[in-house]
């Protein structure tokens, strides 16, 4: 979707001002922390995936998406993704007062103290087999498709359209747009360089790349 | 300890914000409901403020400066490479790493949302996720490198990585001048979070000498 947290090449946000790297925290408040480990305690419950994560928090308002700090974008996901995922009502977050028990096999995946130290050190790969064999080879000449989709994407708008050339097949990966649709098919992962020139014309940083991680079906042949 | 201390008086001095009732409250209900289990709560918080951090991609880095074999290693296949090192899980599933040279300098983005190599780095800095970097990086990649302090020249190429896949960078920075013969753990101590996502080099030994 065309979000607001699609920002690649967006003007106006001002500099950057990092905070020295020796002075800042893991965490800025105690209520950040807290809403990190609800995500993850509460992701390991497995009524969502990381897709529809994302998608949660990009379906919100514009302008909210960008006035936000960020883990305000992490409670307003979470929110969204309990109450639609049904393990609490809307009710329950207004009162923060449970009315009705939880779906026995819900609790079963619950992430119990014991079981944290695994879970931190133990991914979930995104690798898994496509039913069709890759369509490019690292040199090939390839375009990102100028295509808008409503739902959950990962073509960033600043590519659409644009011509590259495929650095990287890395075989294939789930498939994002469907992921967050809870499909879950594999598709082909391609690794693609863009000149500067191609994408910003002749605003562009001269001598400088970008490579993008794009699937087959946001590819087309050049 | 001391910290939930603090921040007990700090609830007593002024009220707390809307965020802060509504996170207090979110999580009450959870609990109650037992969908989680607050010590887990704890437990993932403090593994992520204490043993997950850039000091072990500072590792990784000192690694393959010492050992070519490794870093050989790392650059065709970062995830075996860095599991070997015991960093794995979340956000660091599929790792690639990318090496500066003197012509070619990386830096790595999420224009997307704020994807970042958990295992190796930990949680990303604020400003990696702000708007302003998100927006930048990929259009104005050296303005961007001179904000943070490093000029580069025209002849140097900038690869910027977007990553919007489940793929995640870990830049390799340039072996600093004047450390030959220096232990892993020296070598450590000059790679900076910051020189792993690109936006600086190395700390040079006449840097770490004066800062200490």
């Amino acid at each position: 979707m065309n979000g607001g947290h699609d920002l690649g090449g967006m003007h106006g946000f001002g500099p950057i001002n990092a905070e020295p790297e020796a002075e800042e925290p893991v965490f800025h408040a105690e209520w950040e922390k807290r809403v990190f480990g609800l995500l993850r305690a509460v992701g390991a419950l497995r009524q969502w995936n990381g897709d529809m994560s994302r998608h949660a928090r990009e379906r919100q308002h514009p302008v909210d998406y960008l006035r936000h700090s960020y883990y305000e974008n992490w409670l307003a996901g979470l929110e969204k993704l309990l109450v639609e995922k049904e393990l609490v009502t809307a009710e329950e977050l207004l009162s923060g007062k449970a009315s009705q028990p939880a779906d026995e096999d819900v609790l079963k995946h619950l992430l119990r103290a014991e079981k944290v130290a695994d879970a931190v050190i133990h991914g979930s790969s995104a690798a898994m087999p496509a039913d069709a064999s890759p369509r490019f080879r690292p040199g090939d000449r390839v375009r990102a498709l100028n295509r808008h989709p409503a739902g959950h994407t990962r073509e960033p708008r600043y590519v659409r359209g644009r011509a590259g050339v495929v650095h990287e097949h890395y075989g294939a990966h789930v498939f994002p747009d469907l992921s967050a649709e809870g499909v879950r098919v594999g598709r082909h992962l391609y690794c693609v360089r863009f000149e500067a020139s191609e994408l910003w014309g002749e605003n562009a940083d001269g001598n400088s790349a970008v490579y993008v991680d794009l699937w087959d079906d946001y590819l087309e042949p050049v | 300890m001391s910290e939930q201390h603090h921040h007990h008086d700090h609830d007593h001095t002024e009220p707390p914000s809307d965020l802060v009732l509504r996170v207090k409250a979110l999580e009450s209900l959870l609990v109650e409901k037992g969908l989680v289990d607050p010590t887990a709560i704890d437990l993932l918080i403090d593994a992520y403020e204490t043993k997950i951090g850039p000091r072990n991609g500072a590792r990784v880095v000192a690694h393959a400066w010492a050992d070519p074999v490794f870093k050989e290693w790392l650059l065709r296949d970062a995830t075996a490479a860095i599991a070997s090192l015991g960093y794995t899980g979340r956000q660091g599933e599929h790792m690639k790493v990318v090496e500066n040279t003197p012509q070619v300098h990386n830096l790595v983005v999420c224009t997307l949302c704020s994807c970042y190599p958990w295992p190796v780095l930990g949680l990303p800095p604020v400003w990696y996720k702000s708007a302003p970097y998100r927006s930048r990086a990929v259009a104005d990649p050296r303005g961007v490198l001179k904000e943070f302090g490093m000029p580069l020249c025209d002849d140097v190429e900038i690869r910027v990585w977007d990553s919007t896949s489940e793929v995640r960078f870990l830049v390799l920075p340039e072996r600093p001048a004047g450390t030959d013969g220096w232990s892993e753990e020296q070598l450590a101590a000059l790679v900076t979070r910051n020189a792993m996502i690109g936006v600086e080099q190395a700390k040079s030994p006449q840097e770490v000498a004066e800062a200490s």
